[in-house]
């Protein structure tokens, strides 16, 4: 695993109140008990450790797929390589 | 109307972690004003404060309440916690829909708003917390306290400076009487020792350097505290039905304004108040056996308060103390905690003292209780607030 996908999975475990362990891929946010101001907290946390903005601004996802931890990882993945293009 | 009781009391303060760890302090005479422990205190001209040591909120909250709650919402939730505790209270579902919460403060979020203009002006940040909004808002206290204990009825935060808490449980106290609640949680809540919360203070030259002695010839002003405290007010047939203990009656209340000045107060304005509220509880000022003074420290409230009450008690004067010189002066929950000090006089017979006080000013009171709690059995004590603006407000409470 990479090391974005593992800083993007402990932030999400300590947003969601949950062990590590139980932070997989194919989860979507809601089946860890996240709601919507988890998320928010996740997305700023995420935007802080990677000095990236996530582009969600007034509960509009637009072209960010963010509905389970992978896709949220892959989105940070995408976002990190466009900053250092 | 119905008579007004008060069964449960919670406080966080420099003195202690609950209202019996603060009241037995009062007792002691035991000073809560230290040195400051805030990021920049070096550049603070009076560095001191009566400040909440040690507070581990990780040890009492979780993570997503600790990102959701200010200092002073955390304050307020854990002295809540307290007084519902001690009050037994267990709404059922009907009576919680008409019970509320009405809180002072006057910064509200001022630990929130401190950090995050850090971040952005002095770190050139672009980005805050996504909850910097729902932490600073003035009223964020109160609405937790309402989702944590299911009040449902009446809840709002009162915001009158100084004054905000003894304003706040005025209003808890009309609404019980009135019979529009059931039962109020009522105090107030405030964390203004951060480095802006206390310059703001510092470019009025009214923070004393040294140490807060109030009604002493040389008083240099005031020194800032923080806390919260919150008292459960009922409807006195509510308590007795289910059997709570009740550890003193609220019987009167008045707001007046002195209508004058933005930072002076005005000798009319503080008479107006006490009178107003005596006669709201139906009595003479020669039954009122302790007061609790607001007693900042500073040199223009101390001689006008003094004035005001000597002409509202004439002779007969009774003793009067600022437990500000212990607790500091908890700006918009000052007024709940030394709602504390006025149930430590009911209960147990026992007048908190005047700390700090070392020299008589002629233009001052005589007996301020100077530097040690005396024993009294008192049935009746009054309770004032001043605030900056002329915004006055006063209680009256009843022994048991």
């Amino acid at each position: 695993m990479t090391e974005i996908a593992e800083t993007v999975r402990a932030i999400v475990a300590e947003k969601a109140m949950v062990d590590l362990a139980e932070v997989s891929g194919d989860l979507p946010l809601a089946a860890l008990g996240m709601d919507s101001l988890a998320v928010v907290e996740t997305i700023f946390a995420i935007e802080e450790a990677f000095d990236i903005q996530i582009p969600v601004q007034g509960g509009d996802v637009g072209s960010v797929d963010l509905s389970t931890v992978g896709a949220m990882i892959r989105a940070v993945e995408g976002l990190v390589a466009q900053k250092a293009a | 109307m119905a008579r007004v009781v008060i069964t449960g009391s919670g406080a966080v303060t420099s003195l202690g972690r609950d209202a019996a760890q603060t009241m037995a302090a009062m007792a002691a005479g035991r000073v809560g004003i230290g040195a400051l422990d805030i990021r920049d205190a070096d550049r603070l001209i009076a560095p001191i404060g009566a400040q909440v040591k040690a507070w581990a909120p990780e040890t009492m909250f979780t993570v997503r309440e600790i990102s959701l709650y200010d200092r002073a919402t955390q304050f307020a939730v854990e002295a809540a916690r307290q007084a519902v505790a001690q009050a037994g209270l267990d709404l059922p579902g009907e009576m919680a829909a008409r019970a509320g919460v009405v809180l002072g403060t006057a910064g509200g979020g001022l630990g929130t708003t401190d950090d995050n203009y850090r971040a952005v002006y002095e770190e050139r940040k672009d980005r805050v917390h996504p909850f910097t909004v729902p932490r600073l808002m003035h009223s964020a206290a109160v609405s937790h306290l309402s989702m944590i204990h299911g009040l449902r009825g009446p809840a709002f935060t009162v915001s009158t400076a100084c004054a905000s808490a003894n304003h706040a449980m005025g209003l808890a106290f009309q609404m019980v009487r009135s019979g529009a609640a059931p039962v109020m949680l009522t105090g107030g809540a405030e964390a203004m020792l951060t480095f802006g919360g206390i310059k703001a203070w510092e470019g009025l030259r009214v923070m004393a350097r040294s140490g807060c002695r109030p009604f002493s010839l040389n008083r240099e002003g005031m020194v800032m505290g923080e806390g919260a405290a919150v008292l459960v007010f009922e409807d006195r047939d509510h308590a007795l039905a289910r059997g709570a203990k009740i550890l003193a009656e609220v019987v009167g209340f008045a707001m007046a304004s002195d209508a004058g000045d933005i930072v002076m107060p005005k000798q009319e304005g503080a008479e107006a108040v006490m009178r107003a509220a005596l006669a709201d509880a139906g009595m003479d000022p020669g039954a009122v056996g302790y007061i609790n003074a607001h007693g900042t420290g500073t040199q223009a409230n101390d001689r006008i308060e003094s004035a005001a009450i000597r002409a509202v008690f004439g002779a007969a004067v009774p003793p009067v103390s600022s437990t500000k010189s212990m607790h500091g002066h908890c700006i918009g929950a000052t007024g709940a905690v030394e709602l504390l000090a006025c149930l430590l006089a009911l209960k147990d017979g026992i007048l908190p003292p005047t700390m700090g006080w070392e020299a008589a000013d002629p233009d001052c009171l005589e007996d301020v209780i100077p530097n040690a709690a005396r024993r009294a059995e008192v049935e009746v004590v009054l309770s004032n607030a001043f605030a900056f603006g002329g915004l006055n407000a006063a209680l009256v409470l009843r022994r048991a």
